[in-house]
């Protein structure tokens, strides 16, 4: 097993292991190398060579295309020893099987914003050139169909360029006219063929079902259209942006510490567990570490938030094959939970309580008693949950052998998370790459075998079990302490010196009211969030704004896998799959 | 005329009586999953939330008569009036206590086996008059519901018609004051119940609805008291299961102390609490599960029981 390429400090780690770069320089000869916070290994090659560089890493084991994203760098000072680029594409790879990263970058000049296609590498690209097509108007030849995906058709302009406004305040009021009405009206008829399915084959007529984006199963604002014969679904194909509310744009008008309480709503389920790859992300940038009972006041309350996601899918999942009652026992549960959440954060859903340096406040008095109650309680309900939803032979016949994929096909397409973990793969980041002292900690990383609904379903149950585990372990060896980093950029500022010496004062008052300057760089962290593999990609250009703030969502992944996952089954199948992916539409557009 | 008058009485009697008890049943279930899911249920409006029905009834007729603009107008109207009327229809034969059936057919069960048939072109109706595609796929998966569990429902009476050698509910009673059907005819009780519920549309047979497939299934495009009286039809069709597995199973009215109408009754109201606590607990299979059941379990064994009566008898 390599070595961990980022060290544990924050502070960047110089890339050592030239065999990789000596690959990817024949394939690439004039590649040039970049430092970055994260200690990631990034290389830029230029357009030309992308495709055979690509093609060198995905014969080196790197089976998955974790991100691929652009920046606009035309307003960038901070660019020392970068080529020069008015964009830059980033395709970001993973490996799992070597426990690796790299980093490609692709410099293009404004008059020729075109790149190769690489669907035929990674099939899930696919989403990710339309959305950088969407969102930067960079083109991919060879893409088999780039279209708007977060945006409706008829957008003017991509938005995540720095010239495109950021407010609605900053153009003309909107206004719906007859024409405009109808301009739009048009761009939403639906026709088979712009969605690649014919309308007949030999020996029957096809009928097209859209299901969504209203519709009591698709948990939000999410539409797939499908083509039928009979019930069977011919193709399912997914259509999102109906929950697209631009947080990446947001993040280039938000100061790095008030951007916090946007994290909370991308995975709107997940609470905490959103904030914790972005602090962790500006940490690295900044160079704080976190002590130790922040570190272990994180863990907890992340991983509660898993178990009150997880209680969420599980109940919804048994309510769309139909049974109706488990998800009221779970809803009970997870508002046990929310007390607590409520009780140590004065937030529920979307505390907003993790800060740059550590958490908001300290845990309040008799916390352990109140989590002590509630992780005795749950294990005996999960049992009875276990005999009612899982065992349920109905549901076993319902989702066993449904929506399989295997563990190559999902890293292929992007999976992560319990889903990836149920075709037998242990990828879990928890235990690969430990983060905020996961190292620490003892649990099962839990795995099932068959990769289809069913297992999915149980691999999450299972996980419940493994935090309550874990939390218990917080619970028991709770650090003292520090809640928060003694550091000058973390935010809020500490304010116990301020009254001593003006130069505290003056720097905790820039602080609070401009927010800290975060210095130039670039860093991406992932974290083993509730759905899967959640990453914040920062680029900071020495200001108190991100420069450009990429969310990597699992989600988004798995929701392109529906159409290879529901081929050939039923409608009541594509709802057992659709509930078995356990997605948040606000995870999957942000 | 004056018996024609008696008559009448009666007829407005119990039909009054049904739809009541139709409306009081939405109440009670959302009451009794209430209790059995960890919450209250409806509990406002009035004594234990009990006027919550009056004030159901009350949004429901306040609401626009609404047919939209694509639809089959004439059949769409059509469909939620056979709903009720095809189920209230089959009340005709239930003996309610001795001698009053509102009508003592000899061909009583015959009676309902074609109401209950009827009663599926409601289904099929309204969901081709909706020109919707949710509605159709209700309707489809109805008629293939209906034309599977038809068959042995009404295999799975005969031999309850056989034993009582009867067809008319009452003498079916009568044949019951030593022994009640479910314990000679177990096989057969177990058949038409399961047969009942797929007939009602509940769950676990509520495919042609299935809300979360097909959104509402056959009534998507039904508001107001079209889709109200597609409601009632369905507890009118729980009501009408649990008196015939009352009837049929479980000696109707027969029993001691008790007046027979209240034993009946009791009897009854115990097999739609049944009904409920089905919806509580269990998934839903998927359709081609339910055909599969259907034809390779439930109509072997309806065959069986029937052949086994038989040899019995003989």
């Amino acid at each position: 097993m390599d070595t961990p390429l980022s060290s544990r400090d924050g502070t960047a780690v110089e890339y050592t292991d030239s065999r990789l770069q000596r690959l990817l320089h024949q394939a690439a000869p004039q590649l040039q190398t970049q430092v970055t916070a994260d200690g990631i290994e990034t290389f830029w090659v230029p357009r030309e060579q992308l495709r055979a560089a690509l093609n060198c890493l995905q014969g080196q084991a790197f089976e998955m295309l974790f991100d691929l994203t652009a920046i606009d760098e035309r307003v960038r000072e901070h660019r020392d020893g970068q080529p020069d680029a008015d964009f830059t594409v980033v395709y970001q790879l993973l490996s799992v099987s070597r426990n690796r990263d790299v980093r490609i970058k692709v410099a293009l000049r404004e008059g020729a914003l075109e790149l190769p296609s690489i669907c035929d590498l990674w099939p899930n690209a696919n989403w990710y050139e339309c959305e950088v097509w969407d969102l930067f108007g960079i083109r991919f030849a060879g893409h088999p169909h780039l279209r708007r995906i977060l945006l409706p058709p008829t957008w003017d302009g991509h938005p995540l360029r720095k010239d495109h406004y950021a407010r609605a305040t900053d153009v003309d009021p909107f206004t719906l006219d007859a024409a405009r009405q109808d301009r739009e009206q048009e761009a939403l008829k639906f026709s088979p063929e712009d969605w690649g399915m014919q309308r007949q084959s030999d020996d029957s007529d096809f009928m097209f079902l859209n299901l969504g984006p209203n519709h009591p199963s698709v948990h939000g604002v999410f539409r797939v259209a499908l083509q039928l014969d009979g019930e069977e679904i011919v193709q399912a194909v997914p259509d999102i942006g109906y929950h697209h509310r631009g947080a990446e744009k947001m993040g280039e008008r938000q100061a790095w510490h008030s951007y916090i309480p946007y994290t909370d709503r991308i995975d709107y389920l997940g609470g905490v567990m959103n904030n914790l790859p972005y602090v962790l992300a500006v940490e690295r940038l900044a160079g704080i570490e976190a002590p130790p009972r922040a570190q272990c006041i994180r863990v907890m309350m992340a991983e509660l938030f898993r178990i009150a996601s997880h209680l969420v899918f599980y109940g919804t999942f048994a309510q769309d094959v139909g049974q109706m009652s488990p998800v009221f026992y779970m809803f009970a549960d997870r508002e046990k939970l929310f007390g607590i959440v409520e009780a140590i954060t004065g937030g529920r859903m979307h505390p907003a309580w993790f800060r740059i340096g550590g958490v908001a406040q300290d845990l309040p008095q008799g916390w352990d008693r109140m989590i002590r109650e509630f992780i005795d309680y749950l294990p005996g309900r999960l049992d009875e949950y276990q005999e009612m939803v899982l065992d349920n032979r109905t549901l076993q016949r319902r989702t066993r052998g449904i929506g399989v994929y295997s563990h190559a096909e999902g890293l292929a397409w992007g999976a992560s998370g319990p889903g990836l973990r149920a075709t037998g793969l242990d990828w879990d980041l928890r235990r690969k790459r430990p983060y905020s002292g996961y190292e620490q900690y003892d649990f099962e990383v839990v795995t099932a075998s068959g990769g289809d609904c069913y297992d999915r379903a149980w691999v999450r149950a299972e996980e419940i079990r493994q935090s309550l585990r874990i939390i218990r372990q917080c619970l028991d060896n709770m650090p003292g302490g520090d809640y928060k980093a003694r550091h000058p950029l973390t935010t809020p500022p500490l304010k116990d010196r301020t009254l001593e010496d003006i130069e505290t004062l003056i720097q905790h008052f820039v602080n609070s009211s401009w927010g800290p300057v975060i210095p130039p760089g670039e860093a991406s962290v992932m974290v083993e969030a509730t759905k899967g593999m959640n990453a914040y990609y920062l680029v900071s250009d020495g200001g108190t704004l991100s420069y450009r703030t990429r969310i990597r969502t699992p989600s988004f992944a798995h929701l392109q896998m529906i159409p290879l996952m529901s081929r050939g089954l039923f409608v009541s199948d594509l709802i057992a799959i659709i509930a078995s992916i356990d997605f948040v539409m606000a995870d999957v557009d942000r | 005329m004056a018996e024609f008058m008696a008559i009448a009485i009666r007829a407005v009697a119990v039909l009054l009586l049904l739809v009541v008890s139709a409306a009081l049943l939405t109440w009670a279930e959302r009451r009794l999953l209430g209790l059995w899911q960890d919450r209250y249920g409806p509990n406002r409006v009035g004594p234990f939330g009990l006027l919550q029905v009056v004030a159901d009834m009350l949004k429901l007729l306040g609401k626009q008569e609404f047919v939209p603009p694509f639809a089959d107008k004439p059949v769409f109207i059509l469909a939620p009036a056979i709903a009720m009327a095809t189920m209230l229809m089959a009340f005709v034969v239930i003996p309610f206590a001795p001698g009053f059936p509102l009508a003592d057919l000899n061909i009583g069960l015959l009676f309902f086996l074609a109401m209950s048939s009827l009663a599926v072109y409601a289904v099929l109706l309204g969901g081709y008059a909706s020109n919707n595609k949710y509605a159709l796929l209700g309707a489809l998966r109805s008629a293939a519901q209906a034309l599977s569990y038809e068959v042995f429902m009404g295999l799975s009476l005969l031999g309850v018609v056989m034993q009582a050698g009867s067809f008319s509910l009452g003498q079916i009673v009568e044949a019951q004051r030593d022994l009640w059907f479910c314990i000679p005819q177990f096989l057969g009780m177990v058949l038409f119940f399961i047969a009942g519920i797929a007939e009602s549309h509940r769950l676990p047979f509520d495919l042609p609805e299935a809300e979360h497939e097909l959104t509402a299934g056959f009534h998507t495009e039904y508001s107001g008291m079209k889709f109200g009286m597609f409601f009632v039809g369905e507890y009118l069709g729980v009501i009408l299961i649990s008196a015939l597995m009352t009837t049929l199973f479980f000696g109707g009215w027969l029993g001691p102390v008790l007046p027979p109408w209240l034993w009946f009754l009791l009897k009854t109201t115990l097999f739609v609490l049944l009904f409920v606590l089905l919806r509580a607990s269990l998934p839903r299979p998927r359709y081609d599960q339910l055909m599969a059941f259907g034809w390779k379990c439930l109509l072997p064994l309806a065959l069986l029981n029937l052949t086994v009566t038989g040899l019995v008898l003989l």
